[in-house]
């Protein structure tokens, strides 16, 4: 068994990946959040209590647009609900003993590579991994944001262009082993990537939001793999 | 009518913050029912995978420098390099081939 302390520094490593991906896409989204006329500061909090990129992407883009406030409400939701889903699961992998308190400081850090790594840990997860892996990303998230606003596009593109694949690295670091172990796994990873490639080309789903997207994407394969496929007790662990 | 950006970040945090919480709060019990747990299950796999592909391709100035990084990051993670080995290296690659004169 783990101690907390050691679960910590486990997350800590593992963030780090996160940290350095999260850095040059916040940056980018600095240049966003500047553009729709919000400080470096305030994109700066925005990240620190959010830490999320799509949602606040679309949130900065409504901003400056001068959006009605429950449109903003509405679009927020709309771009994070795939953490409804990511929540749902990730409250599965919490031993029941654990105190309580715990799932409302883990759930300011649901992003999709804090989640993907937490879920997955072998057997229970210790939520000081989570937070140690929070503890080097989000800041890495919300100093990089600020930075995007003060410096704009001082670094060179073929920096940035570089550091962009950063998380996509990692993602495939995550799904790549499981593949390795299951085949049912293997085969939605290829299924998933093939019609994320076509609802991104084809000009009938590419109007729908990249967010909203990878929603119905979602349901729709994992709920046709779970009555395809269901999993015993045990393997579902 | 102008609005007040304070609130409209208030908004935004809160909004996000309840999407995450309520499914860890309310969700206490282990759920039993086989359909709901392999849907949960499955569900980080596609994600990821459906996030990855093709937009790693399209966040690269040059969609073959994303591409080749794609391929490098699944031989490297099918070896068995940690997250942080096929992360940094697949920027690399991506810097490497953007230096290529003919791919501009």
């Amino acid at each position: 068994m783990q101690t907390n302390s050691q679960a910590f520094r486990k997350g800590i490593q593992h963030g780090v990946p996160i940290a350095l991906g999260y850095f040059a896409v916040a940056f980018t989204l600095g240049i966003v959040a500047k553009k729709a006329g919000v400080t470096a500061l305030q994109s700066f909090i925005v990240s620190a209590t959010n830490s999320a990129s799509a949602g606040e992407y679309v949130g900065f883009t409504l901003i400056g647009e001068n959006a009605a406030y429950i449109e903003l409400a509405i679009m927020t939701l709309v771009a994070n609900a795939r953490y409804l889903l990511l929540s749902c699961a990730l409250s599965q992998k919490f031993s029941s003993d654990m105190r309580f308190i715990h799932r409302f400081i883990v759930g300011w850090f649901v992003t999709d590579e804090i989640f993907g790594i937490s879920i997955s840990v072998p057997g229970r997860l210790n939520p000081f991994y989570t937070y140690g892996a929070a503890a080097i990303s989000v800041p890495a998230w919300s100093i990089g944001t600020y930075l995007g606003v003060v410096m704009g596009n001082v670094l060179p593109p073929n920096i940035v262009s570089a550091l962009s694949v950063g998380l996509y690295g990692m993602f495939i670091a995550i799904i790549i082993p499981p593949s390795k172990r299951d085949k049912i796994i293997a085969m939605l990873v290829v299924i998933s990537m093939v019609v994320s490639y076509i609802a991104t080309r084809v000009t009938l789903f590419a109007a729908i939001s990249p967010g909203t997207r990878t929603i119905f994407i979602t349901v729709v394969i994992s709920a046709v793999a779970a009555i395809l496929f269901p999993r015993r007790e045990k393997e579902a662990a | 009518m102008t609005h007040n950006i304070y609130i409209y970040m208030l908004i935004m945090a809160a909004v996000t913050y309840l999407i995450r919480v309520l499914p860890l709060t309310l969700i206490r019990k282990e759920i039993t029912n086989t359909f709901i747990r392999s849907f949960l299950y499955y569900v980080p796999y596609v994600t990821l995978a459906a996030m990855t592909f093709p937009a790693m391709m399209d966040a690269t100035d040059s969609p073959l420098a994303g591409a080749v990084a794609f391929v490098f990051a699944i031989i490297l993670a099918w070896k068995g390099a940690s997250l942080f080995v096929v992360s940094v290296l697949s920027c690399i690659m991506v810097f490497i081939i953007e230096l290529m004169p003919f791919i501009r």
